[in-house]
């Protein structure tokens, strides 16, 4: 007996020590991953105004709802002397988390951890959370900041950045996936952002391009700044790459979950609704004053939209970057719906090649995602012009065509003006499935304005006064549109939010698809 | 414009009619305190009167003189431009004529087209308002000759009145006391500074045809007097059309009060008390009270004679108030007569019972008054605070124009609002920027403060900046609750201008508790089910932890270890009060701004709380400070208005506080200093050129 309890205390007593030693290791590990790069790296990524990859994942997560997975994987190199300088979780943090109560995926970027650079295994942990979301239905977000591929990894991480572009593009229109850009990111990691739904940047902290300033001194001779050659107010207002900039890393997480908040979980939920808290069927006498006496004269379309969505909450998608047209989420008696909407204060509202493609890939998203449509119209037509024409605006235009004709969420529309042309066409007409249209008292449907009209009608006419007279007293108004019924009605501007609202209920059991094709074809 | 030119018949009869039917309960609901008001001489249904009148204004003024003619069955006919065709004065008139485009030069100052519109309607009379038209006397003397009676006092004695040098005259020959300064005319610069120098500083320079503190200067020395004069020349002559001036001795910090008077063309008059207008800035008035604190009965008695003497000696009829400069030792002299009804009127009429419009309306038709100097009584304390679409942290007021949209008026027992908008209106830089009279009145003046005070907590207006800050300030203000006032109360209580006002300790947290409730409850509605929050309310410089537990009944929360007990509460309502550990608290949710940051309107000013979680918080620090531009090397235009004069071009050295710019807005011409030293870059404006709020107008190297 004594004999057992020796034996059995003594390999006990080597077993508890095992386990006290694995336990320590994996408390030492944890310690190191939580520590990324290391406190030198840590303060010199603070000093630079950003916060680390974990503080990000964190900020933008419910307090203390973040799971982190596969901590302890490490990369694999052993070349160049790699083999000696590991850091556990290698150069990213993945995992999932809650935001607002909201399961979503989240890989951060470790900038401490060799630049956030790309190896086999941190791309690997990218595909893991991309694969998990995908298969339980939940959005993904990246927060990037990386200096881009690993070069000691080579081919390696050529291969990784390209499942991610695979995975990335599986998951298109199944998951909402977003890019925070919140450092540099480079070279071929700039395709994973451009390939998600939406890409946020975080002004004076992070760029975005193919080759740096130093490549295109080489090539091109150019001199150029990293801002401004891919700085956030380039992307936001230029090139139209990146969606909405935010003053700094904080501003920026949390403005992402707001973000997050209007966004269904997958392609197989509807667009959530929140409690509503704002009278769904007040008037809005403030829009009975919007749209001018005077048809010439310009008005704010933001007023328009303020006016109707709940609270006056708009997340504006774009707002910096082909401003003619407004696109943005809200809420109509809680349900999330996207809104589209000429803006009449900028280049008179036209549809130009910038416009098109703006409004044609969120009417996408929202489509893709159960999310209703809201068009408010006030459109002349498109922008004339050789910069245009050469600019190809015949198929960037026909893409918002496309959009709006391929949807079948939900669609109401709302004249508020202006709907001339084939633009009238484009913006979500009668003609293009639209479930309701309204025309406000103030609405002109016509194939164009007066003056253009009557000098085609009678070219070189002395009495053009009589005729544009004659043509506005006929079609400057609602009644050709409405004894057609391509409007469903004339509605005074003050019941807009109230019968929105009511159409939006109805319409929530619209069953409508496509004829089964493998995917259609939109005018690239 | 095609549609004018059509027929302008048939637009007025579509808008008329569109309005009438959502008109009348509105209406209803507006004139609930008149009844409660008006009780000394109650409307008499069987005595004849008008069947058909006129307003040749807009606005508020124009919607109170429908009220109460409509409430004596007479028909009314509104006149309005094209900026104004939805407005309410439109809505509640029978018949409304468009009478031109929005500036009041093209349409409410044009006497043919009201004159037209009179024609066009068969109006029996016309009542003028105030300002517009209301104190030409050419206008009258028009009516007289079409034999339209004018709802006023007659030609002559608005000619005589409304010439500052002609009045004074006629004023002295009354035996009415006078401010001691030139009898005449200003000829020019030298002719200004001589006469200045002789009546000895401070003077008065002042437009000849002026009123409402429009083309008038004070002046300390012989630089300001320069200035003085040229600037009151050229403001007199865009607004009155008249660049007559005159000038006269500056009482210092005297009491500004008046005498409401009423008069009959039998010959009869009463005086209605007086008026105490001190609180101004920039001459014009913002807060208002009747009774005068000041005024004795023995004072009032001899203000009130000396103006009724003065109405006798000129012919005056109709309602007309004599204006008086005050000083400590109860002195007083005659500063200028009102021949109209004044826009405090309301607080006459609370404390009197009588209504002035329906009175100048039966004097008008030839009625003799029906009450005597015995039967005007003085009924409590009614006070007037003049809300203005205004920042009053700006100069105490500089204009802002926009849509109300939301908008909601106090209202409950002693509360009364004059105002010609509401929820939709736009207030625009054609026309004055009054959004509304606020009176409230009661037994006493403490309790007429106090209605006051909750009526602008409980007043919504969103869509433009507005001065309740300001007014529930000065109704908080110590020397005011004395009512130890003066013409310099504004710039003596707030020597380096109005700022808002800083919250009390327990108030604050008592918002930090609320905007951290606010924001649980927002994720309660975007299913995040949980019960307890932790964050960090942050207002201005001051953040405060705030931990919620939810209740059966409402939220504890734990405010930097202070325990506070919230109540539930409905959050679709405007304007929420809640019972907190015993306080009563009046809040006004201006809504969430993402940032978070929750708006929060408490006492008349809006605060702003930034919710974060303890550990976004904490990381606060290492966040850049955002990048600064030099702002002081741009001006920008402060308001939206026409540029009317720029002093300086590309190349010029300027230095910090020099006047560069003019910008005229509201018919006020604000002169704009540069903030910085330096040599101009650019100049984007020219004379003439209409600027919006927040325009680049002249740039530094």
């Amino acid at each position: 007996m004594a004999f057992f309890t020796k034996l059995f205390s003594r390999q006990y007593c080597v077993g508890a020590r095992q386990t006290l030693a694995v336990r320590d290791r994996i408390n030492e590990k944890k310690r190191l991953a939580l520590l990324g790069g290391g406190e030198r790296r840590i303060e010199a990524q603070h000093k630079k105004g950003k916060l680390t990859a974990r503080e990000r994942v964190h900020v933008l997560c419910d307090t203390g709802s973040f799971i982190e997975y596969d901590q302890f994987m490490e990369h694999t190199c052993s070349d160049f002397g790699m083999e000696k300088e590991k850091y556990p979780g290698d150069s990213v943090v993945t995992g999932q988390g809650y935001i607002d109560g909201k399961l979503v995926y989240i890989f951060s970027q470790d900038f401490t951890v060799f630049g956030g650079s790309l190896s086999s295994v941190h791309a690997k942990k990218i595909c893991k959370i991309m694969d998990q979301a995908l298969l339980v239905g939940a959005p993904v977000i990246g927060l990037n900041d990386s200096g881009g591929a690993r070069i000691q990894e080579g081919v390696e991480s050529l291969a990784g950045y390209a499942d991610i572009f695979q995975r990335n593009v599986l998951a298109s229109g199944v998951i909402p996936q977003i890019s925070l850009i919140m450092g540099p990111c480079a070279g071929g990691a700039v395709y994973s952002p451009a390939l998600t739904d939406f890409t946020l940047m975080v002004k004076n902290t992070s760029y975005l391009f193919i080759t740096g300033p130093d490549v295109v001194k080489a090539v091109t001779n150019e001199d150029v700044t990293q801002e401004q050659l891919g700085g956030a107010k380039t992307h936001t207002s230029l090139s139209g790459v990146a969606h909405r900039a935010f003053e700094n890393d904080i501003d920026a997480l949390l403005n992402l979950r707001d973000l997050i908040s209007f966004l269904p979980s997958s392609n197989k939920q509807a667009s959530p609704i929140a409690e509503c808290v704002d009278p769904w069927n007040r008037d809005v006498p403030v829009l009975d004053g919007i749209v001018p006496l005077e048809s010439t004269a310009a008005y704010d379309m933001s007023d328009v939209i303020l006016g109707v969505v709940d609270n006056r909450e708009f997340f504006e998608i774009m707002p910096d970057y082909a401003k003619n047209i407004k696109v943005g989420f809200g809420r109509l008696n809680g349900q999330t719906v996207g809104i589209v909407g000429n803006q009449p204060k900028v280049a008179a509202g036209c549809l130009d090649i910038n416009s098109s493609v703006k409004g044609a890939r969120f009417v996408r998203f929202c489509d893709a995602f159960n999310i209703p449509l809201i068009t408010f119209v006030d459109v002349p037509g498109f922008l004339p012009g050789t910069a245009q024409e050469y600019g190809g605006i015949i198929r960037h235009g026909a893409k918002l065509l496309y959009a709006f004709a391929e949807a079948t969420v939900p669609k109401i529309t709302v004249i508020t003006r202006k709907a001339y042309g084939g633009a009238y066409d484009v913006m979500s007409s009668k003609h293009l499935r639209g479930d309701i249209n309204y025309a406000w008292p103030t609405a002109e449907v016509a194939v164009m304005g007066a003056k253009g009209a009557v000098s085609i009608l009678y070219r070189g006419t002395k009495d053009a006064k009589k005729y544009e007279d004659e043509y506005i007293d006929k079609f400057g108004n609602p009644f050709p549109a409405a004894v057609r019924g391509f409007v469903d009605d004339i509605i005074e501007p003050r019941d807009t939010r109230r019968r929105l609202c009511r159409d939006l209920a109805a319409l929530s059991t619209k069953k409508l698809s496509n004829p089964w094709k493998k995917h259609g074809n939109i005018p690239l | 414009m095609w549609w004018l030119l059509k027929s302008s018949k048939c637009l007025q009869t579509t808008i008329a009619k569109r309005y009438y039917s959502t008109g009348l309960s509105k209406t209803a609901g507006l004139s609930s305190w008149t009844d409660s008001v008006y009780t000394t001489n109650p409307i008499d249904p069987s005595e004849p009167t008008f069947s058909k009148i006129l307003i040749a204004n807009r606005g508020e003024i124009a919607v109170r003189v429908i009220r109460s003619a409509r409430k004596m069955g007479i028909k009314t006919v509104a006149v309005y431009s094209t900026a104004d065709s939805r407005s309410m004065h439109v809505e509640m008139a029978d018949e409304a004529i468009c009478i031109g485009d929005p500036p009041a030069a093209q349409s409410y100052l044009v006497m043919d087209k009201i004159l037209d519109a009179i024609n066009v309607t068969g109006a029996e009379a016309v009542h003028p308002g105030y300002g517009f038209l209301s104190e030409n006397a050419s206008f009258v003397q028009k009516l007289e000759e079409m034999k339209v009676k004018f709802i006023g006092p007659p030609a002559k004695a608005i000619h005589g009145m409304g010439d500052k040098l002609e009045s004074k005259r006629l004023a002295i020959k009354a035996g009415v006391n006078t401010v001691p300064g030139f009898d005449g005319e200003i000829s020019g610069v030298d002719h200004c500074l001589e006469i200045s120098k002789s009546i000895g500083y401070p003077v008065m320079i002042k437009a000849s045809a002026g009123g409402g503190g429009k083309g008038m200067r004070i002046a300390n020395n012989e630089k300001e007097a320069l200035e003085g004069f040229k600037l009151a020349k050229d403001e007199a002559k865009a607004s009155f059309g008249d660049d007559r001036i005159l000038i006269e001795k500056f009482v210092v910090n005297p009491r500004h009060i008046e005498i409401q008077l009423l008069c009959d063309a039998h010959g009869n008059g009463v005086y209605l008390n007086e008026r105490e207008c001190s609180i101004q800035r920039r001459n014009q008035k913002v807060v208002e009270e009747a009774p005068s604190p000041f005024v004795d009965p023995e004072l009032r008695k001899a203000m009130g004679n000396q103006a009724l003497d003065l109405a006798n000696a000129i012919g005056y009829t109709s309602a007309g108030t004599v204006e008086f400069l005050v000083d400590n030792q109860k002195n007083f002299y005659f500063l200028e007569m009102n021949t109209r009804l004044q826009v405090e009127h309301p607080i006459s009429e609370c404390i009197t019972g009588v209504d002035l419009v329906q009175e100048m309306i039966r004097v008008a038709y030839g009625h003799p008054l029906k009450f005597k100097q015995s039967d005007i009584p003085i009924n409590g304390w009614a006070l007037e605070m003049r809300v203005y679409a205004e920042d009053a942290t700006r100069n105490f007021g500089t204009p802002s124009t926009g849509r109300l949209f939301k908008y909601v008026e106090p209202s409950g027992k002693g509360v009364r609002c004059d105002s010609g908008v509401r929820e939709g209106s736009e207030i625009s830089v054609y026309y004055d920027p009054l959004i509304c009279k606020l009176v409230t009145y009661g037994a006493t003046r403490p309790e007429a403060i106090s209605r006051g005070k909750h009526a602008l907590d409980s007043y919504v207006i969103q869509g433009v900046s507005h001065n309740i800050p300001l007014l529930r300030d000065i109704l908080s203000e110590e020397s005011y609750i004395k009512g130890d006032t003066d013409t310099n109360y504004l710039p003596r209580v707030y020597p380096d201008g109005f700022t808002l006002p800083k919250l009390s300790t327990s108030h604050l947290a008592i918002l930090q508790a609320i905007a951290g409730v606010l924001e649980g409850k927002r994720g309660l509605r975007l299913h995040r089910k949980v019960d307890t929050w932790d964050y960090v309310a942050s207002h201005a410089e001051h953040a405060a932890s705030v931990k919620i537990e939810k209740t059966s009944n409402g939220f504890k929360v734990n405010v930097e270890g202070k325990e506070i007990t919230l109540p539930n509460w409905d959050l679709t309502k405007p304007v929420v009060t809640l019972n907190v550990d015993g306080e009563e608290i009046t809040l006004q949710i201006h809504g969430r701004l993402n940032g978070p940051v929750w708006r929060i309107g408490f006492q008349g000013s809006s605060y702003d709380f930034k919710l974060l979680c303890p550990y976004t918080q904490k990381l606060l620090d290492i966040m850049p400070d955002p990048k600064l531009g030099d702002t002081a090397k741009e001006l920008l235009s402060p308001m939206p208005g026409v540029v009317k004069g720029v002093s300086v071009k590309v190349g010029d050295k300027v230095f910090k506080g020099q006047e560069v710019c003019v910008i005229e807005a509201m018919k006020m011409q604000n002169k704009l200093v540069i903030s910085a030293d330096g040599e101009v870059a650019e100049v984007r404006v020219k004379e003439g050129d209409t600027v919006s709020e927040e325009d680049l107008l002249i740039a530094l190297k």
